[in-house]
């Protein structure tokens, strides 16, 4: 016989220390997904005890199951519809009395619920002490002591969870909440009606039904209508006659009298339950906040903690970025030298290999980053940049914790878009997914360092720095706007727990690095492999390129005429000073050959025709090739670039400056291509993150448009103006 | 007076939740219910927005939210231990 398949759910409120419990559970055998249709983390784990198959499934931290935000909705949902066999409800005991709400809740719907008290020894040291048999009997709900962060209680949980699964007879209709009378019989007319009314059974427990009814819940109503039929009419009104009953006679919204009731009966239990002793111990989390949200010192330190941050992500990770960038390197002159010349091997090489190659070596980074982003956000800081910040942010039209994703910006995108994941509202999500990409991430500098180097030279410096202020001055425009336009709508409010500071768990910060790089690993290597194949292609057909003149036969002769020369000479110095000069002078046709054959690329005939569009901005066929091609990755730009402008001499960034200065470029023209390049389409991994967090290629259509656009209009004016003005022309 | 007057360390006790729709749910769910002691343990650098205790947690919200909430101080002197001493209790039990 096969082992019984039991379904638990981990339900609890945000902080409650549900995922050290889900991971001390699971360990590692745990699949990160999103929940189907909405970007909320869907985390299971299936582990197998005393007989049995668990599959343990991490509902979203929420506070309440009213239907209000995405995750409640979800959580609410998943016990709905999918009949968990028991809900774990994971209690912050030093939080009991707001936890209690969740709970009462959960109780009110029909399923067998268990309650895992959840750091009762961190209660107890705060001098709060709960007598549990007490609250056991009072709520009907067994109870279980953990200890997250200790690995303690975890058996006694799955066992209990088990042994309530198990038992056949059915919910105990114990204490669920109770209301005030007039509440009540609302409840039972509504109960009793529906009974009648309705000839097919409801889809969920009669009762909370009813009560979802008078509370006016969206969802439970429409499911209910729908099974109406032809007494729609009737049950809606009889809805309504039974809300208007409740609001006359307590002068307001049915919802926020049963809430309020609820934390009534809340606080009826924990009257009888919990006993504070006066001691009131020194409270070490409000000692640390005292200083890390001081007036005075609080953002000092913030910038620090943000600094930090970035020196680490981008100077440490700089180094594990060259073993790879050398791995890399190494690789492709091994298959140059051991495959032989086909256009597999072109593709191969130049096509993955340095597509996918050019996006890999970002991993460290981004490893770096998310780990610092995970001590911010395990040790209870990340809610205080959003304290700190949520003055700023608001004034443009954002959340306080918008900040943080587009602080990330500047390292790379993904991650930050990746990172709005933390933002409730729906609406903030996609203004702040939409600004991001203008927050000059560190590919882009590459660009800036070589064509500011090139034209400005000792001024390079500034002329970045002011990018990189444009940046975020068009971001706060463009949010300003859009939240007054499209995304109109109500703020989102600022009530955000701030939970008290934790030691983070080196488990935990491990498991969440581990899933970041996987994600970002595979959503980034199958998209940025097709982009590299596509723009390799573009630049790699047709393969019979007519040159202009006869490369092969020069290079021939070159070979030749050196042979002849070493024979000539017995000098071994003289020797290798010819050998390099025709090394070189061979390397700088297979240049001109290369420039030649890409601008009769298909690349190069779009280049040429997108050309006049990008020559009002005074950026030529080869810029317009560079800045398309910067579409898979905005580093590729200076290396077309270098493909492109070089015909001779060495690759290194000396001849690009000299071909760039010579190339007709004017410093008005570099400061157009500039800012064309700050503001232009989000690079190819980018875009394929928009798409997945906003599950919407209206969304991503709108950004890549709106960018573009700006860019074009933004480094038009800068040309143009600058033109009228007959400055740098 | 309203929670944005209570100045930092004071303490004060929920009157009347006004506004409107999901916020003012959201602030009762979160314990900010008629009857509940809260105390204002600091305000942002920026003013904006205040923290709060309530129930023995801490809850961040912005000083427009916080005008929405009647209350009203309690002297240090009388202040109570726990929060849920006066309120009321429908059939609790």
């Amino acid at each position: 016989m096969s082992p019984r398949t039991l379904t638990l759910a981990l339900a609890g409120n945000p902080n409650s220390g549900k995922t050290t419990i889900f991971n001390n559970l699971t360990g590692a055998h745990q699949k990160v997904g999103n929940w189907s249709g909405v970007t909320v983390e869907k985390k299971e784990g299936v582990i197998h005890r005393h007989g049995y198959v668990l599959k343990i499934i991490d509902l979203p931290g929420t506070y309440s199951l009213t239907p209000f935000s995405i995750e409640e909705i979800v959580a609410r949902n998943f016990i709905l519809e999918e009949h968990p066999d028991v809900v774990i409800d994971i209690i912050d005991a030093s939080n009991l009395e707001r936890s209690l709400y969740l709970a009462t809740q959960l109780r009110e719907i029909d399923c067998k619920v268990l309650f895992a008290l959840n750091m009762a020894d961190m209660a107890q040291s705060r001098g709060i002490k709960i007598h549990t048999d007490k609250l056991s009997e009072l709520l009907d709900v067994p109870i279980v002591f953990t200890v997250g962060n200790k690995n303690e209680g975890m058996d006694a949980l799955l066992t209990k969870a088990i042994e309530l699964a198990e038992k056949t007879h059915h919910i105990p209709e114990g204490r669920k909440v109770r209301y005030s009378q007039d509440i009540e019989s609302a409840i039972s007319r509504l109960q009793d009606f529906l009974h009648k009314g309705i000839s097919s059974t409801l889809p969920y427990n009669d009762r909370w039904t009813a009560i979802k009814l008078i509370e006016d819940d969206k969802i439970v109503r429409d499911r209910v209508l729908i099974l109406t039929g032809d007494s729609r009419q009737t049950v809606q009104d009889e809805i309504q006659v039974v809300r208007q009953y409740i609001m006359d006679r307590f002068d307001d919204d049915p919802e926020i009298i049963m809430t309020d009731e609820r934390y009534g009966f809340i606080a009826g239990i924990v009257k009888e339950t919990v006993t504070t002793s006066a001691r009131q111990r020194v409270d070490i989390s409000r000692n640390i906040d005292r200083v890390l949200t001081n007036r005075f010192i609080g953002f000092p330190i913030f910038v620090f903690f943000i600094w930090a941050m970035f020196q680490l992500t981008f100077t440490v990770g700089e180094i594990p970025k060259t073993w790879i960038q050398n791995g890399v390197t190494g690789l492709s002159s091994a298959l140059e030298l051991h495959l032989s010349d086909s256009l597999f091997k072109d593709l191969l090489l130049n096509g993955v290999i340095a597509g996918v190659g050019s996006v890999v070596v970002f991993l460290p980074n981004i490893l770096i980053l998310f780990f610092c982003i995970s001590l911010f956000e395990d040790t209870g800081y990340m809610a205080r940049t959003a304290f700190l910040m949520d003055k700023i942010m608001h004034m443009i039209g954002l959340h306080g914790k918008s900040f943080i994703p587009m602080l990330m910006g500047f390292g790379c995108n993904v991650p930050a878009i990746m990172a709005t994941r933390t933002l409730e509202s729906e609406k903030d999500r996609i203004l702040t997914i939409l600004i991001t990409p203008f927050m000059s991430c560190s590919a882009r500098l590459p660009i800036y360092l070589v064509i500011a180097g090139t034209f400005f030279a000792d001024r390079a410096g500034t002329v970045i720095f002011s990018l990189y202020l444009v940046g975020i001055v068009l971001s706060i425009i463009t949010g300003r706007m859009l939240r007054t336009t499209i995304l109109k709508g109500l703020d989102a409010p600022f009530v955000m727990e701030l939970p008290p500071y934790r030691v983070p768990m080196a488990r935990s910060v491990m498991i969440h690095m581990w899933e970041r790089s996987k994600m970002f690993l595979k959503k980034m290597g199958n998209i940025i492999l097709i982009g590299s194949v596509i723009v390799w292609a573009l630049s790699a057909f047709p393969r019979d390129i007519s040159h202009s003149k006869d490369y092969a036969r020069q290079i021939q002769q070159l070979q030749l005429k050196a042979a002849q020369d070493r024979q000539g000479s017995v000098d071994p110095a003289s020797r290798d000073a010819l050998e390099k000069e025709t090394t070189a002078s061979i390397e700088s046709i297979k240049r001109i050959m290369k420039a030649e054959k890409i601008e009769n690329s298909y690349m190069g005939h779009l280049g040429k025709m997108i050309a006049p569009i990008f020559s009002p901005l005074g950026i030529d066929w080869r810029g317009s090739v560079a800045l398309l091609s910067g579409f898979v990755a905005k580093e590729i730009v200076v290396s077309t670039m270098s493909i492109l402008y070089v015909a001779e001499g060495d690759k290194d960034s000396e001849a690009l400056r000299e071909a760039l200065l010579s190339s007709g470029m004017t410093p008005l023209s570099a400061i157009s291509m500039l800012v064309f390049v700050l503001l232009y389409l989000p690079c190819l991994a980018t875009m394929v993150a928009i798409r997945k967090e906003l599950r919407s290629w209206k969304w991503l259509l709108f950004s890549i448009g709106y960018s573009t656009s700006l860019a074009w209009v933004m480094a038009f004016l800068v040309f143009q103006g600058g033109k009228l003005l007959r400055l740098g022309v | 007076m309203l929670l944005s007057e209570i100045k930092e360390g004071q303490t004060a006790r929920i009157l009347r939740v006004g506004g409107s729709g999901a916020l003012r749910r959201r602030i009762f769910e979160m314990g900010i219910v008629k009857g509940t002691q809260v105390c204002v343990d600091k305000y942002a650098p920026l003013k904006d927005p205040l923290e709060i205790i309530v129930m023995g947690y801490h809850l961040s919200l912005r000083v427009e939210e916080a005008s929405q909430v009647t209350v009203e101080l309690i002297p240090s002197d009388d202040r109570q231990q726990t929060t849920s001493d006066n309120r009321h209790q429908p059939s609790a039990a």
